[in-house]
């Protein structure tokens, strides 16, 4: 999907965000741009697609989580682009999806790949790497916190609790 | 030698954990109805509890009506989504300012308003907008569910540190010019990745000349920059505007709190890592023309061509951008005719901002070809406005006149744009179908859109 600035409006619009649920996102993703025969989505070798590569600045806006429980819940499992959005790089990590960021020269090689039809790209987050099946290969630098509660599943919820006696010791301190 | 945000974040810091990361505690938790009840969900499931519900303060804004409010909710999720914040916030004794307070307001007007912003503060909401409350010296930042769940039930956020950016604006405006113009200059300058990973810090002449509401416009918009926040230090015009208000220190304690708040900023020699300098003096009334805050051009330009940017990514952009707006390349942007105008949102629908549009439009009428309204930032500023006679004033010339909350700025409620219908809007984004599908917006200042409501079309303010 080679567009920059992609924001979270367009990922899951307004329209979906009156639920109290946090399942049901997948069949909205991009709702708008999915009406067009033409989006990269609709194409036929982009069924069951897991790898979505993307231009600059991706997830901007709002902070509403469900566009990365959209993209989820469709069945991405990484994002690749030159750049994302800070609230929506802290939303990834926290729902099992990996940002990869590469360089945009590198990023143009795999959109430029993608669009010929049929393409495979294989993530590691483990080996921090991506390669594709034309002989692509690079290692990224991924968040070692984001990582981490990607590789391990972690309650991060459950993690912080531990942390009782330190939180408790900052509030007598500032009371 | 350490900036504002360096000080507000050391004073917060509970721990280090590993790689830069830090357990950092939270002073003030704002929840809204459209990104707390899976959070909420998630605290019930795993039998948690709310930490500090006196440090947590909801209200309605996001999708509730603006219109009659003694009818009930039309939209029956809408209205379910309204009510389980209500029993959530009884559930885990969370004061609530629900559809029938007269407290009711958008999130980022409301803190504000009642003192529960206050300078040195870290404050977090489900919503990219709260960058508006770091205009008191305040880290202020907008945070996703899952985040909002673990604030709930901790009342701290695991971040890695963010990166200084110093916005520094000499000078001073034209009038007619006004903080919203200087914001979207800047975004427009910087583009709206421009501050990514970076908490930005406005300094200058031309900062601390603002008023409070002014520097709220401001720093709410630092998000349209990719900024993780926006803070302005402290000073007399913060301590005035706080002092009074009902969640504001009082007595011996206010000359506590302004003593400390006074601690709250910029060493002279701080290192930033970033810079970036504006002039007021060359900032002239903005608006957008395309489909992202940065987009933007002075009244008296011209739609870009594509044809003449450099690069081929930003042809695309641009291209499609145009395409979606409905513009040809080399159109004066004075003179665009609009259909709608929107003067609300937590950017533009305090005060201030109503009486500088109101001033506007006394004595002229909306024109015939557009549908114009005022949706007030809280019930609070709506009666305010009444009692000086501003809804009359609205009114009278046209204006449809309404109930707080955040409404036509992301259309949940009813208030949408008809697919290719233009508006003026006060508010903050002008994304693709932001206002409603296929609705074109145009960004501004509320005085820059209460002149097109009277025209018809887009005019340079400064003729007025």
């Amino acid at each position: 999907m080679p567009r920059r600035d992609v924001d979270t409006d367009q990922i899951i619009p307004k329209q979906f965000l009156k639920g109290v649920d946090r399942t049901g996102f997948g069949a909205s993703l991009f709702y708008d741009w999915r009406a067009d025969p033409n989006f990269e989505l609709n194409r036929p070798e982009a069924q069951g697609a897991t790898i979505l590569v993307t231009g600059a600045n991706f997830g901007c806006g709002s902070s509403r989580e469900h566009a990365v429980w959209a993209l989820a819940q469709y069945g991405f499992r990484a994002i690749i682009a030159p750049s994302f959005a800070d609230i929506f790089l802290a939303n990834c990590y926290r729902n099992g999806v990996l940002p990869v960021q590469l360089p945009a020269a590198d990023v143009e090689i795999l959109l430029g790949r993608a669009a010929g039809g049929s393409y495979e790209i294989d993530v590691d987050l483990e080996q921090c790497r991506v390669s594709d099946d034309r002989g692509y290969s690079t290692r990224f630098s991924p968040d070692p916190y984001g990582s981490e509660l990607l590789l391990r599943g972690l309650d991060e919820i459950g993690r912080t609790l531990l942390e009782e006696p330190s939180i408790a010791a900052y509030e007598r301190s500032h009371a | 030698m350490r900036t504002l945000f360096d000080r507000v974040w050391d004073a917060h810091v509970v721990r280090e954990l590993a790689d830069g990361v830090s357990l950092l505690y939270v002073d003030l938790h704002l929840v809204h109805e459209v990104t707390s009840p899976q959070a909420f969900a998630g605290l019930k499931r795993e039998q948690r509890t709310v930490r500090r519900p006196e440090l947590t303060l909801a209200t309605v804004d996001h999708n509730v009506p603006t219109g009659d409010r003694s009818l009930p909710i039309a939209d029956a999720i809408a209205a379910r989504q309204v009510d389980a914040l209500g029993s959530n916030a009884r559930e885990f004794g969370i004061e609530l300012f629900d559809l029938d307070s007269p407290g009711q307001g958008i999130v980022h007007v409301i803190g504000p308003e009642l003192g529960a912003t206050q300078p040195g503060m870290v404050i977090v909401c489900g919503d990219s907008h709260t960058s508006t409350h770091g205009a008191f010296g305040a880290f202020a930042l907008g945070i996703g569910t899952s985040e909002v769940e673990h604030v709930l039930a901790t009342q701290c956020i695991v971040m890695k540190k963010p990166r200084n950016l110093e916005a520094r604006i000499r000078g001073s405006l034209e009038p007619g010019v006004g903080a919203k113009d200087l914001i979207l200059a800047l975004i427009g300058k910087i583009g709206t990745a421009g501050a990514t990973g970076h908490v930005i810090e406005y300094t200058g002449e031309a900062i601390q000349a603002l008023s409070m509401e002014e520097r709220m416009t401001v720093c709410n918009m630092s998000i349209e920059a990719g900024a993780r926040a926006g803070m302005i230090a402290p000073d007399e015009v913060t301590f005035a505007y706080l002092e009074g208000r009902p969640r504001a220190p009082s007595g011996a304690a206010w000359a506590k709190a302004v003593e400390c708040w006074q601690t709250f900023r910029s060493d002279p020699t701080a290192h930033y890592d970033a810079q970036v300098r504006l002039d007021a003096a060359t900032v002239g009334p903005q608006v957008t023309w395309g489909t992202t805050p940065g987009m933007v051009a002075d009244i008296t330009a011209r739609v870009p061509d594509p044809a003449q940017l450099a690069s081929e990514n930003e042809r695309e952009a641009v291209t499609r951008a145009l395409e979606y707006m409905g513009l040809k390349p080399g159109t004066p942007l004075a003179g665009i005719p609009i259909d709608r105008v929107f003067l609300g949102s937590c950017t533009n629908a305090r005060i201030e901002d109503l009486r500088a549009a109101a001033n506007i439009v006394r004595g002229r009428h909306v024109s015939a070809r557009v549908r114009a309204m005022v949706v007030p930032g809280s019930q609070r500023v709506k009666a305010q406005a009444e009692q000086e006679g501003l809804d009359s004033v609205f009114r009278e010339a046209g204006f449809e006149w309404r109930n707080a909350g955040c409404s036509m700025c992301l259309g949940m409620n009813a208030d949408v744009l008809g697919a290719g219908e233009r508006c003026a809007a006060t508010s903050n984004r002008n994304f693709e179908g932001r206002q409603g599908r296929g609705g074109r917006t145009h960004l501004m200042s509320p005085v820059m859109a209460a002149a097109a409501a009277i025209e018809g079309r887009l005019v340079d303010v400064r003729g007025w």
